[in-house]
């Protein structure tokens, strides 16, 4: 009786309503294949959502802890190296000339994605007064992760504020954005990223979804050998914890305790 | 020493003339191998054995992670996804030391809790309880530097409400003596880097104090008896070390779960956004296993005789500083929470309570619970964080001070079996405890 | 205080055998399977912690340099960092080429056509590390014309970053490298 009240309590305890987290709507979860813990990256879908990033975000976003090499890395878009090191080679990255001037030249594969904006004042003076934020972590660094950045991408900007909300001049309404007010425009319009797949709606939803879950490669490259390594040492310490079970039983047998 | 004379002998010509200049495979033996342990000690009392495999993992993974980190504002933050990058392995590494931490307290808040239940703490124990305290304020400190360094949001600004709040306590001069300077900058990361390197050391040399401690005077065991002779005790190896690698397995499967598939649970995510100096963050929260002490803090939001701010902290304080004092507090002659019946209540009420404390630390301050009416400015009012943080402050000091003392002189408790071993052969007949007039049972095989 | 029970003296590894309060000392095979099993995890959780040492991934990308080859004039040699080490990127005249191609193969210590160590004969791009100990050569046309003296222990190499004679066993190791175009080669 008296365990049964303290588990009820502690349960009442653990159960206490979920709070309302600031003023930001919650974003609707996505069936991304990635969750669970045996979710995996769609390698399509990354590549997909590659696209996405560099078509429409890459412009004034940086992802500056991604390398190009990166995008040939098992567990993640899984282009292959001529395919990485094409795609690395269409960017201009900073260097000096022989003069010591500054100067540009092509990406490698061990370079890592340039920045947009030479500096943080350059970005600020670029938009609005707001810096784009470094994009590396964008997923794990807010409230609903993936989920969050599909909502805030495709599904934020078609929603009507209501008229008690004021929009001020230069900034845009999004209720998934805490305070439901973002300095970002719409980054992203229906058919403006062609994909190559056959069969993938280019709609403002899928180039969110798309996007999300690069993005989230972007934050967690590790994931998948992190869940497989996982799935290893569970059930390895699942067998051996029955062994020295036994063995613990063994040990004791002749004792009363 | 409670194992009695030592029960070592040298086997051969080697281990003999290591005996006699440093008696190390002595003290192995009586410490280790041979150490009379009660019999009836349940799995709460392996928690000892964990806590220490906890220090071991923390200062492997540390070292490792050392290797990798750069303690230098500038970099510090892109070292560490260097580490979950680039170095091989680095991102289990990084992980399993920050989940680490966690399991590290939820395995010393069980190892507290078993204290305060059998009585562990009182006499002649109390020495031990207090070196305990102090290796809980050790992991306290080492754990709060150790978030400083990625140098995120979370550690940026939590390292500025924590020395702002010492601040508070001690004086400006004091704040800019503990920073280096005029803020949390690179100065402090780089000290802190240090000192979050030097503490598991002393945390580890205090360890053996504590173990030390309870080996001189014995451990105690459920029923809070002393064991009378030999048939109330087993040696340490192999039953109770056959048990430890048993519920080690068992934890690491837990610490596998979260490290490998959930190894954000018990993060925030501002700790994945570079620090700012300029922009504070929408909710600063410390790790979960502050958070009763941050919400007594919090709970202080009214003067009295001082400002709300110094007395803040001296609560906070004052909370961590009436553990030590504890062994004096408990006026009962009878030790174990099994005897107690008022006590036992008032012990589980103290556990949720402070579950819930800790729960109350991690919210905003502002956030109402049960709305009663409409303020102001439109904003619901009524009962908020910061009164449930109250009333559990309340409670968390009326335990130690009031509860503690006056029970003791109050409480009848239930009658006490005669010994560790009639009581286990009353629980394997399958009744309760064996009241002290019953006939002595035949002595299992020894 | 009493003396506890007498236990075998302290074995080797994890519990061998059996100690029972029946005072039989056994080998016992599910202790002996279930400390196999258990030290084959600790290996295995041995092997992250010795990896994490090796290079990292950012460091093993190979890291290329590009060497701009217009302001290295006829018989210059420039010396760049290409993975920390000194690397040589040499304009050689006609007559180095040709010299250079006469060699015999009795002549040389690892006999190696100069046609194979270059992609076009006027440009020779060779690590500048001895072979011998590791010391950084030196031009030195006295010891031979167009060649290299190592200073530590006197080795000899050509202009093609043969070794002929002193120490060191092995010819200049050529790094891998491309001409980008006619004024740029990526070396890695």
């Amino acid at each position: 009786m008296r365990k049964y009240l303290i588990a009820v309590s502690v349960a009442a305890v653990c159960l206490l309503p979920a709070l309302a987290a600031g003023t930001a709507k919650h974003p609707e979860p996505v069936d991304f294949s990635f969750k669970g813990p045996f979710g995996t990256y769609d390698r399509n879908q990354l590549k997909r959502g590659y696209q996405v990033y560099k078509e429409a975000c890459s412009a004034c976003h940086s992802l500056k802890l991604v390398a190009f090499r990166n995008l040939a890395d098992p567990g993640g878009p899984e282009f292959t190296e001529a395919e990485a090191k094409a795609l690395a080679a269409a960017v201009e990255v900073p260097t000096l000339d022989e003069y010591g001037d500054p100067a540009t030249r092509t990406a490698t594969l061990a370079d890592h994605f340039p920045m947009p904006f030479a500096n943080e004042l350059a970005a600020k003076a670029a938009n609005n007064g707001a810096v784009p934020p470094d994009l590396s972590l964008i997923a794990k660094g807010r409230e609903g992760g993936a989920d969050y950045v599909h909502a805030l991408i495709g599904l934020g900007y078609a929603a009507i504020p209501d008229e008690h909300t004021v929009v001020p001049d230069g900034t845009y309404y999004n209720p998934y954005m805490a305070g439901g007010i973002i300095a970002m425009p719409q980054p992203i319009s229906d058919d403006q990223v062609d994909y190559a797949e056959e069969g993938i709606p280019q709609t403002v939803d899928q180039y969110g979804k798309d996007v999300a879950a690069f993005l989230m490669w972007a934050a967690e490259p590790k994931m998948e050998a992190r869940k497989q390594l996982g799935m290893g040492v569970i059930i390895f310490l699942s067998f051996l914890s029955v062994l020295l079970y036994l063995s613990y039983r063994r040990v004791w047998r002749n004792v009363d305790h | 020493m409670a194992s009695g004379p030592s029960t070592y002998t040298p086997s051969n010509g080697l281990t003999r003339w290591l005996d006699q200049r440093l008696p190390l495979m002595r003290f192995a033996n009586d410490n280790l191998l041979s150490f009379p342990t009660p019999k009836n000690l349940n799995y709460a009392y392996t928690f000892g054995a964990i806590l220490f495999y906890c220090l071991i993992v923390q200062i492997v993974t540390g070292i490792v992670l050392a290797m990798h980190f750069v303690p230098n504002a500038a970099m510090a933050f892109n070292s560490v996804e260097y580490i979950m990058r680039d170095v091989n392995y680095g991102w289990l590494m990084r992980y399993v030391h920050m989940n680490g931490a966690s399991f590290f307290f939820i395995a010393v808040y069980v190892h507290i809790f078993r204290g305060l239940y059998y009585g562990s703490y009182k006499d002649p124990r109390e020495v031990l309880w207090i070196l305990g305290v102090i290796i809980f304020l050790l992991m306290m400190a080492t754990a709060f530097l150790g978030y400083t360094l990625p140098w995120s949001q979370m550690s940026l600004w939590g390292a500025n409400v924590i020395t702002n709040l010492l601040g508070a306590l001690l004086g400006q001069d004091f704040t800019q003596w503990l920073w280096g300077g005029f803020s949390v900058d690179n100065p402090t990361l780089q000290r802190f880097f240090s000192l979050h390197y030097l503490l598991p050391f002393v945390i580890l040399g205090v360890s053996v104090l504590h173990i030390w401690a309870l080996h001189h005077v014995g451990n105690n065991n459920p029923t809070g008896i002393d064991p009378k002779g030999p048939q109330d005790t087993v040696p340490l190896m192999p039953y109770y070390t056959a048990k430890y690698f048993f519920v080690i397995a068992l934890f690491t499967i837990a610490f596998a779960a979260v490290v490998f598939f959930a190894p954000n649970l018990f993060g925030h995510v501002d700790h994945y956004v570079e620090g700012n100096p300029l922009k504070t963050p929408a909710h600063i929260a410390p790790e979960w296993y502050l958070g009763a002490f941050y919400a007594m803090l919090r709970a202080i939001d009214f003067n009295f005789i001082l400002d709300s701010k110094v007395l803040g902290v001296l609560v906070m304080l004052g909370a961590i500083a009436v553990l030590f004092v504890v062994p004096w507090l408990d006026t009962s002659k009878v030790r174990s929470a099994r005897y107690r019946p008022v006590y036992w209540w008032c012990f589980w009420i103290f556990v949720v309570n402070y579950a819930v404390l800790s729960w109350a630390g991690l919210q905003p301050a502002g956030i109402v619970l049960f709305q009663t009416g409409v303020g102001a400015d439109g904003s619901p009012v009524g009962f908020n964080i910061t009164h449930l943080s109250q009333i559990g402050t309340l409670y968390y000091f009326g335990f130690f001070m009031v509860i503690m003392p006056l029970l003791g002189l109050f409480e009848t408790p239930r009658p006490l079996p005669a010994s560790i071993a009639t009581a286990v052969l009353a629980k394997k007949r399958g009744g309760s405890a064996v009241p002290a007039a019953a006939a002595a049972a035949p002595e299992t095989r020894v | 205080m009493y003396a506890p029970a007498r236990v075998s003296e302290i074995q080797g590894s994890f519990p061998v055998s059996a100690v029972t309060h029946d005072g039989a000392s056994r080998r016992d095979f599910l202790y002996v399977f279930s400390g196999t099993v258990a030290g084959v995890g600790v290996a295995v959780t041995a092997w992250p912690f010795i990896d994490q040492m090796n290079p990292s991934a950012a460091t093993q990308a190979l890291a290329t340099t590009e060497v701009p080859l217009a302001p290295i004039a006829d018989g210059q040699q420039i010396t760049v960092m290409w993975q920390g080490k000194p690397t040589w990127v040499r304009k050689r005249t006609p007559e180095e080429i040709e010299q250079v191609r006469a060699m015999p193969d009795s002549a040389l210590k690892v006999p190696e056509s100069d046609q194979e160590r270059v992609k076009k004969a006027e440009w020779l791009v060779v690590i500048g590390i001895c072979t011998h100990l590791g010391c950084i050569p030196n031009r030195d046309n006295a010891a031979e014309p167009g060649g290299y003296l190592c200073a530590c222990h006197g080795s000899v190499y050509d202009a093609s970053g043969r070794i002929l004679r002193g120490p060191a066993p092995e010819n200049l190791p050529v790094p891998p490298y491309e001409f980008v175009s006619d004024t740029l080669i990526r070396i890695g």
